[in-house]
């Protein structure tokens, strides 16, 4: 078996004149979690989206648990589960059908499906509720609801997007919490993207720094905070972005992915 | 063979109908409204022409009408689930795509036909009488065939579409002429040629021709005609719709 569950080699998309990201090489280990940290619009969700089949790279190879995701996406499907950055629920159905609906295509069967969507419902503080359609939820229990879907099958590798973005304290705990135990005791690989420096520090064990298309760093906390003299992984992230990942700048780069989200592609 | 996932998306549209009393109220309205300005407007008039009972002859064509209207509203409805970002969920399930769009196709195809259905039973109360009643149990797969095929064709055109601005066109330059020009609310004999062309190659022509044989014995093409036909569109269209389908990216 080959050491690494995603290989990434020279991976380029192109929108129009715009790189959004920009021949990029990467592994990640079997059974390690990996975080890809960067500002937004840094090129994290092209990524995702293009080793989870929603997009084709303009140039580069993938491998992810030895399928390749343009000519053989079936295979590469079974092997992953994602929780997306943005919404992806369906309103009219209620919490409980929304996790039903993932059981299903996933083929998670009863008893098991039962005992894990309340569980999960459980762990998010959702179980109440889970007669209620979810148009009628908040942004957070939205998001909430989001992750818990994402969590119903035990995927080989599990990709998060942002996965605590907008989330309560509590519920990052206990999110993280349950991951880690799925990522011991069942050797789920786990792939998320982040623009919080804490978050990445506890929970990853190797960091990918990406800043405007491109790899800039990677390696463990503790490593990347040795090769840039630094405490903090905020402050390695200044030291070799030069500049500090909380500022959003306005530069003509960020301009045109605004004008991307805006037209569509 | 795994049937949870088409089952599920089934379940789903006829879920989402049954929700939305709005829009099942909604499009009610059209039907009705069109049986009652023009059956009883127009019916008179057509009596004196020597058409015969009007109500008789237009009941079909508002049948169909309501059949055409609901199943490509499902099909469009993959923009709105694209811009909600449910369409990303199912994309990146190991279901294959024509399974997903199966499902879809079916639940959207059954709401259509329990919407006609409804339509049917309005008829009866403004005076439709098919010729047999039993004639009432072929209609039905009749329905449901018209039903798919306008359900795939909204599959295939929603595939290529980013966003909800171009819903009005399909709505004006699209669905609409097919409306109006499909013999839905009048007879197809003795038209100008060019209307006469456009009623020709357009599907619901069949669909209304065909209901008008069963359900009142009278008929332009003939029920095998209009049945070759139907099944010949159905063809293309869930071809084109399922090739469509499995191009999106999200």
């Amino acid at each position: 078996m080959e050491e690494n569950i995603i290989v990434v080699k020279n991976l380029t998309k192109q929108f129009k004149a715009f790189k959004a990201v920009d021949d990029i090489s990467f592994n990640v280990h079997h059974g390690e979690i990996f975080a890809f940290l960067g500002p937004n619009g840094a090129g994290k969700t092209t990524t995702i989206k293009m080793l989870t089949t929603l997009l084709h790279p303009t140039q580069g190879v993938i491998r992810l648990n030895n399928f390749d995701p343009l000519h053989q996406q079936h295979e590469v499907r079974k092997s992953f589960g994602i929780v997306f950055q943005d919404a992806s629920l369906d309103d009219e159905l209620t919490a409980y059908e929304n996790m039903e609906f993932h059981a299903v295509f996933y083929k998670v069967k009863n008893p098991l499906k039962k005992e894990r969507i309340e569980y999960l419902l459980k762990l998010v503080d959702l179980w109440d509720r889970r007669k209620s359609l979810v148009k009628t939820f908040s942004g957070g229990m939205k998001r909430r609801l989001e992750i818990a879907r994402g969590l119903i099958h035990h995927p080989k590798i599990l990709f998060l997007d942002e996965p605590t973005l907008g989330l309560d304290p509590q519920t990052r705990n206990h999110m993280w919490e349950y991951i880690k135990q799925l990522n011991k005791k069942e050797g789920m690989t786990v792939f998320f993207t982040t623009h919080y420096m804490e978050e990445a520090d506890k929970v990853a064990d190797r960091i990918a720094i990406i800043d405007k298309g491109k790899i800039i760093h990677q390696g463990n906390p503790a490593e990347l905070k040795k090769i840039t003299k630094t405490k903090t992984l905020e402050e390695a992230f200044l030291k070799l972005t030069g500049r500090s990942i909380r500022t959003e700048e306005a530069s003509s780069i960020e301009g045109m992915r605004a004008m991307k989200k805006l037209w569509g592609r | 063979m795994n049937f949870g996932p088409m089952y599920v998306m089934w379940l789903r549209q006829l879920k989402r109908y049954a929700r939305s009393k709005s829009r099942m109220i909604g499009a009610l309205g059209q039907p009705l409204l069109f049986l009652i300005a023009l059956g009883f407007g127009f019916g008179p008039i057509y009596e004196k022409a020597g058409g015969g009972d009007y109500i008789q002859f237009l009941a079909p064509g508002v049948i169909a009408m309501s059949i055409l209207f609901t199943s490509m509203f499902s099909g469009i409805e993959i923009i709105w689930d694209r811009q909600f970002g449910f369409l990303k969920e199912t994309l990146v399930a190991p279901v294959h795509r024509w399974q997903i769009m199966l499902g879809r196709t079916l639940g959207g195809a059954t709401v259509a036909l329990i919407q006609g259905i409804i339509v049917l039973l309005i008829c009866f109360v403004f005076g439709f009488r098919p010729t047999h009643f039993l004639y009432l149990l072929v209609a039905l797969p009749l329905m449901f065939l018209i039903a798919l095929l306008f359900t795939t064709l909204g599959t295939a055109i929603a595939s290529r579409l980013d966003d909800m601005q171009a819903f009005p066109l399909i709505m004006n330059f699209l669905i609409m002429p097919m409306f109006f020009l499909s013999g839905a609310l009048f007879p197809l004999e003795g038209l100008p040629k060019g209307i006469a062309a456009v009623t020709l190659v357009n599907p619901l022509s069949y669909g209304v021709d065909s209901l008008r044989a069963v359900l009142i014995g009278s008929s332009h093409w003939g029920l095998l005609t209009d049945l070759v036909v139907l099944i010949v569109f159905l063809a293309l269209t869930s071809i084109w719709g399922t090739y469509s389908f499995s191009k999106i990216e999200v």
